[in-house]
């Protein structure tokens, strides 16, 4: 299955606005995905009130996992949003 | 026309539509079945379209929202059709036949239980967790959504009460008044009214029940209320805004008008008050709230930051007095590394100083800030303490403060004993600064946030005047020859009657709400100092608080005229 693992680059972590945009690009995707800290549970990428309990911290390293056609694709989207800090912006 | 009497809270004249705040949303039966014509995949859709149009109806407010307000608009809109949310909701409506309104009221709890587990911030979410499930059931039902209702054209709130989280989300470009059914001038509908600076009244018994869409007048000064306004009533809020332009302007000092200064002060909660308040013309801070620095975090914040964001305040007040009160937190306001949240009575639990008991280090750590934050600035920093009961309690604090080499330690005085024995405390101390919400909570026993109990929950009670006179004594018998200063922080200095009686007692420093400083102000200034002590003596002299705010306001006739 394709997975990628990206270390959080927001200063406040998986929280908020970074959060939020986070949710809104999952759901977007065509496929299912899935958000864990190393080692935990995988949780529903889409889902915000998973990504907050999911409680990354800036520095945190999580792993994204997807399957299908298009898992790829989905999933370099998702690190590119988990590699900026957006606060910085 | 039909005229309502509350309670003036926060004086204005206005004429505008009533819109009335829409009730909490009830909790469904925990019986609520689904009905028996509808499928379980027929209810799960039910579920999701009201999801949807609540979360469409969030994003499309973040839109048009602006600063913090939009992260938590995004933030609320996702979580109304989070799937976690919908898949909890959805197996209850399968496995127990629930009807869409009880299964999306048991999977909210769940999730908040959740998320309070986590403790900290994830903690604070829960609350809108459960805000977006009494949306998502208000839409079910067909009722109007729950929170301040949404409108382009300016209206007067009219409610039974607010709650702080209501207020918080008050705009004051649309809202030009707020009449409420139950509440008392201490309550959060009457502070956050004076600290927008729009007209208010209280305990209006009947205001709840106007219809939408109606014309009222709203006198924040007399508590009236009255439908159908009529040309004269048209006029009286022409004179309001005629005068009130010459009243919102404060220049310093403010003094009687035998020329006896008394520093007006402001209250300030943060960097953004603090400007505001600087630039109303503020003769210094009488109040400077620390937990801004702290709320909304899961540890505590370092030494750094502490006094950067001290220092920016102190800059605002060069060459003035800044009195700076230590960390004030409790189970009402918790911090995840400082309080208990499951005391039974946290009013009389671990809060103010108590909390250097439970977590020593804070407190210290705090002063520690201040006083690197005071080292060079140009304001002259004082320091007090929340809820100080005992002289030991007083001492301890002050030995703190000297040995961070802040020179000049105070306390509040909220709780009764520190008014009674004040002169015994203030041996310890440099200035007592008298808390007056808590202060008269604390003497009548009677909660603020209670609407039945307004009437105990007067600044006006004899009682009240009586612990005021009582620690101003101490003050004087502690200092001798120097009498200590004593000063009012609480919302009664905001009350120009009231501040007068407070001058006429001997309180030396009044600090309020910068948007009060102008009409108090001109008030002191209608009075010369022996004539503030006459007024203060008769007032306090009587027997019931209604009695004392007349004695008080009878004397004062520019109250009448400029409509206060």
């Amino acid at each position: 299955m394709p997975e990628r693992t990206v270390t959080v680059a927001s200063k406040v972590g998986l929280h908020a606005r970074p959060a939020s945009l986070f949710v809104d690009a999952a759901t977007e995707q065509p496929v299912d995905i899935t958000i864990e800290l190393q080692g935990g549970d995988a949780l529903d990428a889409s889902s915000i009130l998973s990504i907050m309990s999911l409680g990354a911290s800036h520095g945190d390293v999580v792993v994204l996992r997807a399957e299908g056609a298009e898992a790829d694709d989905s999933l370099d989207r998702l690190v590119k949003i988990l590699e900026t800090d957006h606060d910085a912006e | 026309m039909e005229t309502i009497n509350g309670v003036g809270v926060s004086p204005g004249r206005v004429i505008g539509p009533v819109l009335q705040m829409p009730p909490p949303v009830q909790e469904p039966a925990p019986s609520e079945k689904l009905d028996p014509e509808q499928t379980v995949d027929q209810e799960t859709q039910r579920l999701k379209t009201a999801a949807t149009a609540v979360q469409a109806e969030l994003k499309s407010r973040a839109a048009t929202a602006t600063g913090d307000a939009v992260g938590v608009l995004e933030a609320t809109s996702q979580m109304a059709a989070d799937p976690m949310l919908l898949k909890a909701a959805g197996n209850f409506i399968s496995t127990q036949q629930h009807s869409a309104e009880r299964a999306v009221w048991d999977a909210g709890e769940q999730v908040a239980e959740t998320l309070k587990g986590l403790g900290g911030y994830m903690a604070e979410r829960a609350a809108d967790v459960l805000d977006v499930r009494a949306r998502i059931v208000a839409e079910l039902r067909g009722m109007p959504a729950p929170g301040i209702p949404v409108s382009d054209t300016p209206f007067i709130l009219a409610a039974q009460d607010l709650a702080p989280a209501d207020t918080a989300t008050l705009d004051p470009a649309v809202v030009v008044g707020l009449a409420t059914s139950s509440g008392g001038p201490q309550s959060h509908t009457a502070i956050l009214a004076r600290a927008l600076g729009l007209p208010a009244a209280v305990a209006a018994r009947g205001v709840d029940r106007i219809a939408d869409g109606s014309e009222v007048y709203l006198d924040g000064a007399t508590g009236e209320v009255i439908t159908s306004p009529d040309d004269v009533l048209e006029a009286k809020v022409q004179t309001w805004r005629e005068q009130s332009a010459s009243l919102t302007a404060f220049e310093a000092p403010a003094t009687t008008a035998d020329g006896h200064h008394v520093p007006l002060l402001a209250n300030v909660g943060n960097p953004e008050d603090a400007a505001a308040a600087a630039a109303a013309g503020a003769e210094g801070v009488g109040l400077l709230r620390t937990e801004f620095c702290f709320l909304g975090r899961d540890t505590e914040p370092d030494h750094q930051e502490q006094v950067e964001q001290y220092r920016a305040i102190f800059d605002a007040f060069a060459g003035c007095k800044v009195v700076i009160r230590t960390l004030d937190a409790g189970a009402d306001k918790p911090l995840p590394f400082l309080t208990n949240t499951d005391e039974p009575n946290p009013a009389l639990g671990v809060r103010g100083f108590r909390t250097d008991m439970t977590s020593p280090g804070v407190l210290e750590r705090q002063l520690t800030a201040i006083a690197a934050a005071a080292e060079g600035s140009e304001a002259e920093v004082w320091v007090m303490a929340p809820m100080i009961s005992t002289r030991d309690e007083t001492a301890a604090f002050a030995a703190l403060c000297r040995a961070n080499g802040l020179k000049t330690p105070g306390i509040m005085v909220e709780v009764p004993s520190a008014a009674v024995v004040a002169g015994q405390l203030l041996e310890k101390a440099d200035f007592a600064s008298l808390g007056t919400n808590d202060l008269t909570q604390y003497t009548m026993a009677a909660d603020r946030q209670v609407g039945e109990l307004a009437g105990l929950n007067d600044p006006w009670q004899p009682a009240v005047l009586r612990l005021v006179d009582m620690t101003v004594d101490g003050g004087k018998a502690a200092g001798g020859q120097h009498p200590k200063p004593v000063g009012v922080c609480g919302e009664a200095a905001a009350d120009p009657a009231l501040a007068v009686v407070m001058a006429g007692l001997g309180v030396s420093t009044l600090s309020m709400t910068a948007r009060a400083l102008g009409t108090v102000a001109t008030v002191l200034k209608s009075v010369t100092l022996s004539e503030a002590q006459d007024i203060a003596a008769e007032a306090a002299a009587q027997p019931t608080a209604a009695a004392t705010k007349e004695a008080a306001r009878s004397r004062l006739p520019v109250l009448d005229e400029l409509g206060l």
